[in-house]
C-alpha cells in the first residue's frame, strides 16, 4: 500500500490535467481488467465484464492546484486557483509544473496579514527575466504543491491524499477481489475539485445500476475540529450526507450490514461542508442509488494531508466485499411501497 | 450593420424573441434546417451528415430588470434579470415591455438624500422605473407585471475602430456566428443562438443535449479590465489584444487540445491572441461540455470593456480577428486536425 | 378523504429529504385510487399515472409537487449524550430553539431541543441569535443508552400537530410542500370528472430541499411536454413590501419570469379567468427556488410552469396557509390539464 500510494500521491495531476496519474493507474490495472480506457473529460476507466449488476465505482484522481495566468515581466507568476486552495496554506509552498519546473510561492509586501488573497502571492521560479520563465512554463500551466510522502508510525503524510488515498483502495481492491458476476466499472474520474464534472459525464456514459464513490472526508478528532464523529484511525466511514448527496438509505445500510458481517470496524459520516462524486452519479439520468465509502483525512487541502493505514486497509476490505457480492437489482430496490 | 442591429434590439434573458427575430431573418435563407425548441433557443444547421457534427454556441440574452410590482403614483419596482453592479442603474433610459414603452431608472434626488445616504450606492431597492405616468392605473394600462426592462443604448462608432454600446455580451458571439454560418465549411455545423445564459447558463445545456455534436465551441463577449488603476496581471482582458482564448473559468477547464487547436491556428494565420486572465465567472462552455458523455468544448471571447453596462466598448479589430480565428479553426476542424473521439479512446 | 384530513395526516408523517418513504406511504395510499398506475423510481419519486382520453400520441403532462420536509441530522454524541446535529434544508436555527423533537434512532425517541440557559450567558450573548452549532438535542437518556440508540446519521423532526385556526386557515410543519401533494389530490379528484386527453404524471418528488434533485431525475424519466411544479410561496407580512409577497386566502400565485414558459404561464392565467378562479401574479427574475428549477433544463428542454400557495413562516414548524387556496390550486391545474391538447403542445417550442 506505501508504495502504491507513494507513486499516487507524488504524481503530477491537478484538475483537467489528470494524465500523469491516470499512466501510473493504468499500469498497476491493466493486467487485472478487461478494458482501459478515457474520455474527453479526462475520466480514466477500468472495467472487470461481467454479466450481473453494473456497479460504477469513482474515485476522483485530480487534486487541487493553481493555474498561471500572467508572466511578469521579472519573470514571476501570477495565477488563479484550480479547486479550493487558501492562500495562506500556500504562502511558502514548493510548487511544481508537469515539465519538473519548480518554483516557490511568495507574498508581495502585506500591512496586514489577513488581507492575504491569492492575487497577492506569485510563484517564483527562479527566471531572471519573463523571457526565461516563458521558456520554461506557458500561460495556462497548472502547478501543484511538490511533496514527498512521509511516514508517521502507521500514518502516511503528503500532498494529494485527497483523493490519490481514494485511488490507492480502488486499485488495490480491483486487484485483490475474487470473481464475481458484477459488472464493474471503476472509474479514475477528473475533475472533481471543480464541481464533480468527471463522474457526472462519467455516470452519464455508463448509466450504471448502482453508484459508489470513494473519497476522503474530514475528521472531527483534532483540537477544536468541526462537530463530526469521524475519527483517524477508526476505520473507513459509510457516509450518510454531505453537502452534494443524502447517500440512498439502502445502499448505506448495505455497506453498514456488510462491514458488521465482515467485522470490519466503520464510522457514520455527516459532513456538513463538501460535496463528492456520488453527488453527481446520483443524479445522473433518471437517478441512479449511491453510497459513498470515506477515507478519514486531516488538513484536507493541504500539503499535510494525514491518511491512517489501516483504514485504507479496512475500505479496500469493505469495498472488495461489496463488489463481489451477487446483487439483485429487483430485490435491493423494489418499489418499498407496494 | 448586423453588429449595431444586434446590440440595439432588446432581449432580457427569458424574452429573446427580438435576437431571434432578427437572425431568423438574417440566416434562414442559409441554412437547411431552423428550429426553435421550448426555452426559445434558435438553431440553425447546415451540412447534414458531413463527418464531423460541430455545434457553435452564442447567447443571445442580456442582463437586465424585471418588472415586479407597481407604487401607487405609477413608478415601476424591478429586479435585476442576471448579474448588474447596482451602481450603474441609476439615471439611465429603458424600454419596458412588449411595446417597448420608454422609461428612465430614477432615484431620489441629491439633494433631498441625508449626507449619510449621499455616500452610499443606490441599490435596486431605491431605484423606481418611471414611464412619466401619474398613477398605478395609468401604469397598468402601458406595462404588466412580469414585463420585462431593457437597457437602451444607440451604438455608435468612437476612438480608433471602436463600438460604444451595450450588450456586446453576447450580440457580439451572435453577430460572429451568424457572419461564420453565412460560409460553408465541410462539416455539418449546427449554430444555437442560447437563451438565458445570465441567468444561470440555462439554455445551452438544453441544446446541447438536442444537438449532441462531437465537439462544441462557444463564443462570448469578456470582460476587459485593461483600465487604469488596475495591475497588468488583474487586467481579464486587452482590449485590441485580439481573441481571448478561456483556459478556465468557473464552469469550465478548457481542454489542452482545443486550446491548443486555438493557439496554433492564430500563429499560423498571423492572428493576434491573448489568454484571458481571469478564472471566475462560468459560460455555456460549462454547461455543454458537461452535457451527454461530455463534449469536447472550446471557448474564445471577445474583450468588452465595461462589460454588462448599457456603455461598453468593444473594439472591431477584436471582432474581425475573432471571425479569422473561427474560420481558420473550422477549417482546421474540417480537415481532421483535431482528434474528436467519437466515443472513448485508448490510454496513450 | 376530506382534503383537510389528508394534509393533517401528511403534514404530521416524517419525510424529511431522502428519507422520504414513510410519508410516500400515506400518499400513496390516498392518491393511488384516483390514478391508472403508481411507480416508485430509483431515488424515491412516486410518480402517479392517470390516462388521457386522447387515443394516440397523448401530450404528457408533469405535475410536481415535493414531499420532502426539512430536519435535522445527528453529527455527533457529545459526552453526556447529548445530540449535536446539522440542518437538512433550510433552517433557521432561532425557531428551534425549545422545541420538542422526535428522534428517529433504534428507536423513535422524544427530545427537545436545548442551548446554554439564559442565565449562563451574558447580556451581549443574549441578544444574538443561537446557532446551529451552540444547540442540542436532548433525549433525557444516561450517554450509554443513547450509544446504542442513536448513530450520526440519525435524523429528528420537530413535533408539531396541525393546528385548525380562524376561518379555514390550518398551521403545521412541513406544509411547504405537503399543501402541494395535497393539491395534487384534489386536481386528481377534479379530474376524474373532466374529459383529458393528456397522460397526467402527478409526482410527490424527494429532496427538493436539498437542491431540487427529486424534480430532476424524475423529469428526465418521464420526459413531459409539460411539466409544473405545486410549491408554496410567501405570504403578506407587516415591513415585507408588497411586490415581495402574495396574499393568503386569494388564490394561487402563478409565476412569470425566465423560469416560466410564456404560453404556459399565459394558458395558466386564461384559465383562472375562464373558471373564475382567483388568483395572483409573481414575478421571478430568474430561475426560482423550486423543482421548476430542474424540471425546465432537463434532457432537451421542457416547457415549465409554477403555481404557489400563499404562506407564512415559511420553513418552522407553524407553516400557515388558507385550506381555500388549496382547493382553488388543484381546480385550476385540473382545467388547465382538461385544455390541453397535441396541437397546443407542439405550439410550445415555436417561437
Amino acid at each position: 500500500m506505501k508504495q502504491l500510494l507513494k507513486k499516487l500521491s507524488e504524481a503530477y495531476g491537478p484538475s483537467g490535467r489528470e494524465e500523469q496519474v491516470g499512466r501510473i493507474i493504468r499500469d498497476e490495472l491493466e493486467s487485472c481488467v478487461d478494458e482501459i480506457y478515457t474520455d474527453s473529460t479526462g475520466n480514466l476507466y477500468a472495467v472487470k465484464k461481467g454479466t450481473g449488476a453494473k456497479i460504477m465505482v469513482a474515485a476522483h484522481m485530480d487534486e487541487i492546484g493553481v493555474i498561471v495566468t500572467f508572466i511578469e515581466e521579472k519573470g514571476f507568476l501570477r495565477f488563479s486557483n484550480v479547486g479550493g486552495v487558501n492562500p495562506y496554506v500556500l504562502l511558502g509552498q514548493r510548487m511544481i509544473f508537469p515539465n519538473g519546473t519548480i518554483g516557490t510561492v511568495g507574498m508581495e509586501k502585506l500591512e496586514d496579514i489577513k488581507k492575504l488573497t491569492l492575487e497577492k502571492l506569485y510563484i517564483d521560479i527562479g527566471a531572471k527575466d519573463k523571457e526565461e520563465a516563458a521558456s520554461k512554463v506557458k500561460i495556462g500551466d497548472v502547478a501543484t504543491y511538490y511533496r514527498e510522502l512521509g511516514e508517521a508510525g502507521n500514518r502516511f503524510i503528503g500532498k494529494a491524499m485527497d483523493n490519490r488515498a481514494g485511488c490507492a483502495v480502488l486499485i488495490k481492491a480491483l486487484q485483490e477481489m475474487s470473481k464475481t458476476d458484477n459488472e464493474i466499472y471503476a472509474v479514475f474520474t477528473a475533475q472533481e475539485e471543480v464541481g464533480l464534472r468527471g463522474s457526472r459525464t462519467a455516470s452519464y456514459r455508463l448509466n450504471p445500476d448502482l453508484g459508489l464513490a470513494v473519497d476522503v472526508t474530514l475528521v472531527g478528532d483534532t483540537p477544536e475540529a468541526p462537530t463530526m464523529d469521524v475519527s483517524l484511525g477508526k476505520g473507513p466511514a459509510i457516509k450518510v450526507k454531505d453537502a452534494s448527496v443524502i447517500c440512498h438509505p439502502k445502499v448505506k445500510e448495505m455497506l453498514e450490514k456488510l462491514a458488521d458481517k465482515e467485522n470490519i470496524p466503520y464510522q457514520l459520516e455527516v459532513l456538513v461542508a463538501g460535496g463528492t462524486d456520488a453527488g453527481a452519479i446520483h443524479l445522473s439520468r433518471d437517478g441512479v442509488p449511491s453510497g459513498v465509502i470515506s477515507i478519514p483525512c486531516r488538513y484536507v487541502h493541504t500539503p499535510g494531508e494525514m491518511v491512517d493505514q489501516d483504514d485504507m486497509l479496512n475500505a479496500v476490505r469493505l469495498l472488495t466485499a461489496f463488489l463481489v457480492q451477487p446483487l439483485n437489482m429487483q430485490e435491493i430496490f423494489p418499489c418499498y411501497l407496494s | 450593420m448586423l453588429l449595431k442591429r444586434l446590440t440595439e434590439a432588446y432581449g432580457v434573458s427569458g424574452d429573446e424573441g427580438d435576437i431571434r427575430h432578427i437572425l431568423k431573418e438574417e440566416l434562414s435563407s442559409s441554412a437547411e434546417e431552423v428550429y426553435t425548441d421550448a426555452l426559445g433557443n434558435l438553431f440553425f444547421r447546415k451540412g447534414k451528415g458531413r463527418s464531423a457534427k460541430v455545434m457553435l454556441a452564442a447567447h443571445m440574452d442580456e442582463v437586465g430588470l424585471i418588472v415586479v410590482g407597481f407604487e401607487k403614483s405609477g413608478l415601476l419596482r424591478a429586479h435585476k434579470v442576471g448579474s448588474i453592479d447596482d451602481r450603474v442603474l441609476v439615471s439611465k433610459p429603458v424600454v419596458v415591455g412588449k411595446n417597448k414603452v420608454p422609461g428612465v431608472i430614477g432615484a431620489k434626488a441629491v439633494h433631498l438624500q441625508k449626507p449619510s445616504e449621499r455616500k452610499k450606492a443606490i441599490d435596486i431597492d431605491n431605484l423606481y422605473i418611471d414611464l412619466g405616468v401619474r398613477s398605478q392605473d395609468e401604469a397598468e394600462k402601458l406595462v404588466n407585471l412580469g414585463d420585462y426592462v431593457a437597457l437602451s443604448t444607440k451604438t455608435r462608432e468612437a476612438g480608433e475602430n471602436c463600438l460604444i454600446g451595450k450588450a456586446f455580451d453576447d450580440r457580439v458571439g451572435c453577430f460572429l456566428l451568424a457572419e461564420l454560418f453565412k460560409e460553408d465549411f465541410a462539416l455539418d455545423v449546427t449554430v444555437v443562438f442560447t437563451v438565458q445564459e445570465e441567468i444561470g447558463l440555462r439554455g445551452s445545456g438544453a441544446a446541447a443535449y438536442s444537438v449532441h455534436p462531437d465537439m462544441a465551441i462557444v463564443v462570448e463577449g469578456t470582460s476587459a479590465s485593461d483600465v487604469v488603476g488596475t495591475k497588468e496581471a488583474a487586467h481579464a482582458t486587452t482590449l485590441g489584444g485580439g481573441p481571448a482564448i478561456t483556459l478556465m473559468d468557473a464552469s469550465y477547464i478548457a481542454p489542452q487540445k482545443t486550446i491548443d487547436l486555438f493557439v496554433q491556428t492564430a500563429e499560423k494565420l498571423g492572428i493576434p491572441y491573448q489568454f484571458r486572465r481571469s478564472t471566475t465567472s462560468g459560460t455555456d462552455a460549462g454547461k455543454i461540455s458537461q452535457t451527454h458523455s461530455g463534449i469536447l468544448t472550446g471557448l474564445v471571447s471577445v474583450p468588452c470593456r465595461y462589460i454588462h453596462s448599457p456603455a461598453s466598448i468593444v473594439n472591431l479589430d477584436d471582432v474581425q480577428n475573432t471571425l479569422r480565428l473561427l474560420k481558420g479553426v473550422l477549417n482546421v476542424i474540417a480537415e481532421g486536425g483535431i482528434s474528436i473521439e467519437a466515443a472513448t479512446e485508448k490510454v496513450k | 378523504m376530506d382534503i383537510k384530513r389528508f394534509l393533517k395526516d401528511i403534514c404530521e408523517a416524517p419525510g424529511v429529504s431522502g428519507y422520504e418513504n414513510h410519508v410516500g406511504k400515506v400518499i400513496k395510499a390516498a392518491l393511488c385510487q384516483y390514478c391508472d398506475e403508481v411507480r416508485q423510481d430509483k431515488m424515491g419519486n412516486i410518480v402517479f399515472y392517470k390516462k388521457g382520453n386522447g387515443i394516440s400520441d397523448r401530450p404528457r403532462i408533469l405535475l410536481a409537487a415535493h414531499m420532502d420536509e426539512i430536519g435535522l441530522m445527528v453529527t455527533k454524541i457529545e459526552e453526556g449524550g447529548f445530540l449535536r446535529f446539522t440542518a437538512v434544508g433550510g433552517i433557521d436555527p432561532r425557531t428551534i430553539v425549545g422545541q420538542e423533537v422526535i428522534l428517529y434512532g433504534k428507536e423513535t425517541l422524544a427530545g427537545v431541543i436545548g442551548a446554554k440557559p439564559p442565565h449562563l450567558t451574558d447580556e451581549e450573548e443574549r441578544g444574538k441569535g443561537h446557532k446551529l452549532e451552540d444547540l442540542h438535542i436532548d433525549i433525557c437518556l444516561p450517554e450509554e443508552r443513547v450509544r446504542k440508540l442513536v448513530a450520526p446519521g440519525d435524523l429528528a423532526i420537530i413535533r408539531r400537530e396541525l393546528i385548525e385556526l380562524a376561518g379555514n386557515s390550518v398551521a403545521a410543519k412541513a406544509l411547504d410542500d405537503r399543501a402541494g401533494i395535497a393539491v395534487l389530490l384534489t386536481c386528481l379528484k377534479e379530474l376524474e370528472r373532466l374529459q383529458h386527453t393528456a397522460d397526467v404524471y402527478a409526482v410527490a418528488t424527494v429532496q427538493e430541499e436539498v437542491g431540487v434533485r427529486g424534480a430532476a431525475v424524475a423529469t428526465y424519466g418521464i420526459v413531459p411536454d409539460i411539466g409544473i411544479a405545486v410549491d408554496v410561496t410567501h405570504g403578506e407580512m407587516p415591513g415585507v413590501p408588497d411586490h415581495e409577497v402574495s396574499y393568503i386566502g386569494k388564490g394561487p400565485a402563478l409565476t412569470l419570469g425566465p423560469n416560466i414558459h410564456p404560453k404556459v404561464g399565459k394558458e395558466l392565467v386564461r384559465i383562472a379567468k375562464e373558471y373564475r378562479i382567483p388568483y395572483q401574479l409573481e414575478v421571478t427574475p430568474g430561475a426560482t427556488g423550486t423543482d421548476a428549477r430542474a424540471i425546465q433544463v432537463t434532457r432537451g428542454g421542457i416547457a415549465t410552469g409554477l403555481v404557489s400557495i400563499p404562506l407564512r413562516y415559511m420553513h418552522t414548524s407553524v407553516e400557515l396557509l388558507d385550506m381555500d387556496d388549496i382547493k382553488q390550486t388543484g381546480r385550476l391545474l385540473a382545467q388547465f390539464i382538461a385544455a390541453v391538447d397535441r396541437e397546443s403542445v407542439e405550439g410550445l417550442s415555436c417561437y
